[in-house]
């Protein structure tokens, strides 16, 4: 069936105030990008367009109306950017081809500084929006999702994947059901903000080597093993949602080799772990809240001079586990809703120190099975017995001075 | 049947300790409620009573309520009446007023604070296990014929589910850790009612914890119709065999 459709071409060179409109074929798609002059706007009408692979190497405003549909026939890549400056903007794409050897992609983008893509809608790609080796790229208000039920991961591409870049905006996108929501690798001094990553496969969000970032108001839930961080350093995380984690090796947010960073004001809720963390150093965790966790922080002996100040912890069923009875990390002025102390005072703060780690935690990171005591009297015993006289879990893990309120974050942040 | 049935349920009901419980009960869960309004802690904490207080009155309960109208029974005995109607009666009398008190006790705060859904699972695994150790108490009772002996037997139960065997439990978890002890574990919990009625709880409460291996083995059974049977199955074959036992005992002995 020969599909005829209408791409409208308007040329405004830079300082041109002439447009013009062109009816091209399907076949011409890429005859009217060879066409265009740097600088040119194509506004593609309304539609359904098969264009198969479209190369963009030279700086254009490529702007939908209407929301047209570009589809991949489940064989090619859609958009390949190969020229700076280059904007995308109101396309649906669907159905990109997948290669386990070729990352297929709906946008993909290299050596594309200056990169803008907008509000667009990614249905059924393997990779969603790739870019490597470009500075300055703007991904804004993109919904990036797939309709197929397959779920192995290594049919399906991450929704926004970064190599070797900086200077990055990822902000209000919504990614689900793709391997990895947001990943970056390589890729530093950007920000992540607002994004809402849901139900991927692996991560929500995972970066490695991605150093000077700041994460701020994103939401990651029921990802299957939440996020990841690693190999980092100085990387700030603030006012982000980690929720719905669950599974045998799922984190809320998993630190591995981070240091100087900053981990304020997020939220962990209803995970199996809320934080996992591994050889980090230098890392403050302020005004974050942990509720309904299994293990609220997971910290290894190998984390040292972490500062965790001003949290609240609030049911979950093991405030903090650890493998070591080494303690270099410092705990102070957290709320605990297990503390029982008091506060004559009047200070806030309670007068006695508060032991976090239970001593049933030890057991079940060594036995999981023995989980299924938990809640028993006899368990309740070994524990306070414990409590006051530390022989197992490290003695010198305690917040001196607990607070006897919880903070209350949501009006102190506004 | 019935008219003793009747007759022993206004005895009970008419005990002062029964009054006491109901009203313990009723002032604990008031008080858990109006402390926290997060219902998943007052569950949290429901469930040391249900696992404590729960199973230890309802045994010493029916061991003194048994060796109390002894000569009552001894009475009725007299009569033509056989044995097993008389047995009955009592076991009926007391299991049902004592589940009256869990369901007043536990039941009607909840309904009051809105909060039935989340208490639901916890009411339905006291009331079994106030079933299971009033039929405890009554074997306890059977066994001998000093009341003395008969609550120490009955203490001792309770100190064993209690104590005992999550001790034991742990000790073949502990010494036995290198093999795979998913199934032993979930066979060795049957073998306690309150631990298998701790585990259905657990399921409910802990999920996130739970989400490891062992956990998700758990869930898998305990989630699916068979695992649902065979809870309640040996929850119920609890409440009936130390029952069957003591009728025996019973029926065979001299009062």
């Amino acid at each position: 069936m020969k599909i005829f459709f209408i791409l409208s071409v308007f040329l405004t060179a830079s300082f041109a105030t002439t447009a013009t409109t062109l009816v091209v074929r399907d076949k011409l798609f890429s005859k009217a990008i060879q066409s265009a002059k740097p600088g040119d706007t194509l506004i593609i009408k309304p539609g359904y367009y098969k264009p198969r692979n479209v190369i963009i190497n030279k700086p254009l405003t490529i702007i939908g109306e209407g929301m047209p549909t570009i589809d991949g026939e489940n064989k090619y890549e859609l958009f390949t950017i190969t020229a700076k400056r280059v904007t995308i903007q109101g396309i649906r794409f669907i159905n990109t081809g997948k290669s386990t050897t070729l990352d297929f992609a709906a946008i993909k983008a290299y050596d594309a500084d200056g990169l803008c893509v907008l509000n667009n809608r990614i249905i059924d790609a393997y990779f969603g929006i790739h870019i490597s080796n470009t500075s300055h790229a703007t991904i804004v208000k993109n919904y990036i999702s797939r309709t197929s039920t397959e779920n192995s991961e290594t049919s399906i591409g991450n929704a926004i994947h970064l190599w070797k870049s900086d200077h990055a905006l990822i902000e209000q996108n919504r990614v689900s059901n793709h391997r990895d929501g947001i990943y970056f690798e390589f890729v530093t001094n950007s920000i992540i903000k607002k994004n809402h990553s849901e139900k991927n496969l692996r991560y929500g969000l995972h970066f490695m080597f991605s150093n000077q970032d700041q994460y701020i108001d994103n939401e990651f839930v029921n990802n299957g093993a939440g996020v990841a961080v690693m190999y980092t350093h100085s990387v700030t995380m603030t006012g982000n949602l980690f929720a719905n984690n669950w599974g045998a090796s799922a984190y809320g947010l998993l630190l591995k080799d981070i240091r100087d960073s900053e981990v304020n004001h997020n939220r962990f809720i209803n995970n199996t772990m809320g934080i996992y963390m591994e050889g980090s150093s230098r890392i403050n965790f302020r005004n974050n809240e942990f509720n309904g966790n299994g293990y609220a922080l997971r910290i290894q002996a190998s984390c040292d001079q972490n500062v965790f100040e001003k949290n609240n912890l609030k049911a979950n069923t093991f405030d903090i586990a650890t493998n070591g009875s080494m303690v270099l990390n410092t705990f102070e002025k957290n709320y605990w809703d297990k503390y029982e102390g008091y506060d004559l005072n009047k200070d806030g703060f309670g007068d006695t120190f508060y032991r976090p780690v239970n001593l049933y935690s030890m057991i079940v990171e060594r036995i999981p099975v023995s989980i299924l005591l938990w809640r028993s009297f006899m368990v309740f015993l070994l524990d306070r017995a414990e409590k006051n006289f530390p022989a197992i879990t490290p003695e010198n893990l305690l917040d001196n001075k607990p607070s006897m309120k919880p903070y209350d974050f949501v009006s102190s942040r506004k | 049947m019935t008219a003793m049935l009747k007759y022993v349920l206004q005895d009970v009901l008419r005990a002062r300790f029964v009054i006491f419980y109901t009203t313990f009960m009723l002032a604990v869960t008031i008080l858990l409620f109006q402390i926290d309004g997060d219902s998943a802690k007052v569950v949290a904490s429901l469930l040391n009573v249900a696992l404590l207080v729960i199973p230890l009155v309802s045994i010493v309960f029916t061991t003194i309520h048994y060796f109390n109208s002894y000569e009552f029974i001894l009475l009725l005995m007299a009569q033509p009446i056989n044995r097993k109607s008389v047995f009955l009666s009592q076991y009926l009398g007391v299991a049902t007023s004592l589940c009256l008190s869990v369901l007043i006790g536990i039941g009607l705060p909840a309904l009051v604070f809105g909060a039935v859904s989340q208490v639901l699972p916890l009411l339905v695994n006291s009331l079994f296990i106030t079933i299971i150790f009033v039929s405890l108490g009554f074997l306890a009772s059977s066994l001998t014929r000093d009341k003395a002996k008969a609550i120490g037997i009955s203490l001792l139960f309770w100190f064993y589910f209690t104590l005992i065997y999550d001790g034991l439990l742990l000790w073949v978890i502990y010494t036995f850790n290198d093999y795979p002890l998913e199934l032993p574990t979930l066979i060795l919990s049957g073998l306690n009612p309150i631990d298998l009625s701790r585990i259905l709880m657990l399921l409910s409460m802990d999920i996130s914890t739970l989400m490891g291996y062992t956990g998700a083995f758990f869930k898998s059974f305990f989630g699916s119709n068979l695992g649902m049977i065979y809870a309640f199955g040996v929850l119920s074959l609890w409440a009936v065999w130390p029952l069957l036992l003591a009728l025996r005992r019973f029926k065979q002995n001299d009062l």
